[in-house]
């Protein structure tokens, strides 16, 4: 069983999940961002399903890590397709949706192309190490991703708060997530350490998006300027 | 070695969504006004400093905590301490840097200023709500 830190950060963050749902319900946000509350809903119950399985097979069994690896997958291409109906918000004066839609999904069959080109040099276990490497890559792809549709927001001068703040929470998850797969590449020996912080980044963003929904009115505007790191 | 290169991006990233994501939750809150019960509490008149930050926030602690505003507050707190960091090391040798930190420093403060305020009003209507029943 998990200890009581693990328990606890586990706890607050399917709370954390569920609230964002609950305040983009309240404020009437829920059908303009569907796909990431969709997504939300979906992290919700997978981390239920998790409980489930750690109370019944324990942490370390290969129920769970099976079922940890294959759900993040999904999540994974799910907050993908989340990320692009963002690029949709802010290019949707352009008229831009379908090219959107288009560009992801090649991206997508591009990284799973990717991604199996290198696992299949390994022959054991080949689906399931496609799956967790997807994973990885997907989150650096994500990440860049979320970095160029900054970039278009402060190019476009876009002003909805909400939407800004939702962009800039996605890529500080993705950019932590990126990193801590990277650093368990670099170090295995150094991955229980990580367990609780990637709990923590798991937390962030669902209690950054409940923030943005609840505390932001989609009216609610902020100067460009002001958001870009260097001073102008 | 792409390991290595794709950790040094995400940080790289990462500090700056971080440093955006502050600014742009001190620019949604600066425009909101503070109340002069909040003023006299936390002593900000017309520009708040970084000095007062340790204060308010202590201020804040003493009031009911809100999950919605934890992680921004939170936020804003390693923001903060990014800043003093940066105060005590790269703005000596560039000097422009002194002023922006300082101003930094100091929506800061007025950020967390806004946020006792909500929770002050979060506390009356709770009371208020007590009351009534």
């Amino acid at each position: 069983m998990p200890g009581p830190l693990v328990n606890l950060l586990w706890l607050i963050g399917i709370l954390a999940e569920a609230a964002v749902v609950v305040c983009a319900l309240k404020k009437g946000a829920f059908r303009r961002y569907l796909l990431l509350n969709l997504y939300m809903a979906g992290l919700l119950l997978v981390e239920l399903g998790r409980y489930k399985i750690v109370s019944e097979y324990g942490l370390k069994s290969t129920q769970f890590q099976y079922f940890y690896f294959y759900s993040d997958a999904i999540l994974t291409i799910f907050l993908y397709f989340a990320l692009c109906t963002l690029y949709s918000h802010v290019f949707s004066e352009m008229k831009a949706e379908r090219y959107v839609k288009l560009g992801a999904l090649l991206l997508l069959a591009g990284t799973a192309l990717f991604t199996y080109a290198v696992v299949q040099q390994s022959t054991a276990k080949l689906v399931t190490h496609f799956v967790v490497d997807l994973s990885q890559n997907l989150y650096f792809v994500g990440l860049v991703l979320t970095y160029v549709l900054w970039g278009a927001i402060l190019k476009l001068r876009e002003t909805r708060t909400r939407l800004i703040q939702l962009v800039l929470s996605l890529g500080l998850y993705f950019s932590f997530l990126a990193a801590n797969y990277a650093v368990r590449n670099l170090y295995p020996s150094l991955s229980t350490v990580f367990i609780p912080l990637v709990q923590l980044c798991g937390i962030f963003l669902p209690l950054a998006w409940a923030y943005a929904f609840w505390r932001l009115p989609e009216e609610a505007r902020l100067a460009p300027a002001r958001l870009a790191v260097i001073p102008r | 070695m792409m390991a290595a290169i794709i950790l040094v991006c995400s940080l790289v990233f990462l500090l700056q969504f971080f440093v955006s994501y502050c600014r742009s939750l001190i620019a949604a809150s600066i425009k909101h006004p503070l109340s002069a019960e909040v003023q006299d509490v936390t002593g900000i008149k017309n520009s708040a400093t970084g000095e007062d930050f340790d204060r308010v926030v202590q201020l804040l602690q003493l009031c009911p905590d809100r999950p919605e505003d934890r992680s921004s507050i939170q936020a804003i707190g390693a923001y903060f301490g990014l800043l003093g960091f940066m105060r005590s090391s790269v703005a000596r040798i560039i000097p422009s840097l002194q002023a922006w930190t300082e101003t930094e420093r100091g929506q800061c403060t007025y950020f967390a200023a806004v946020t006792l305020e909500r929770r002050i009003a979060f506390s009356r209507d709770m009371f208020a709500q007590q009351l009534e029943t």
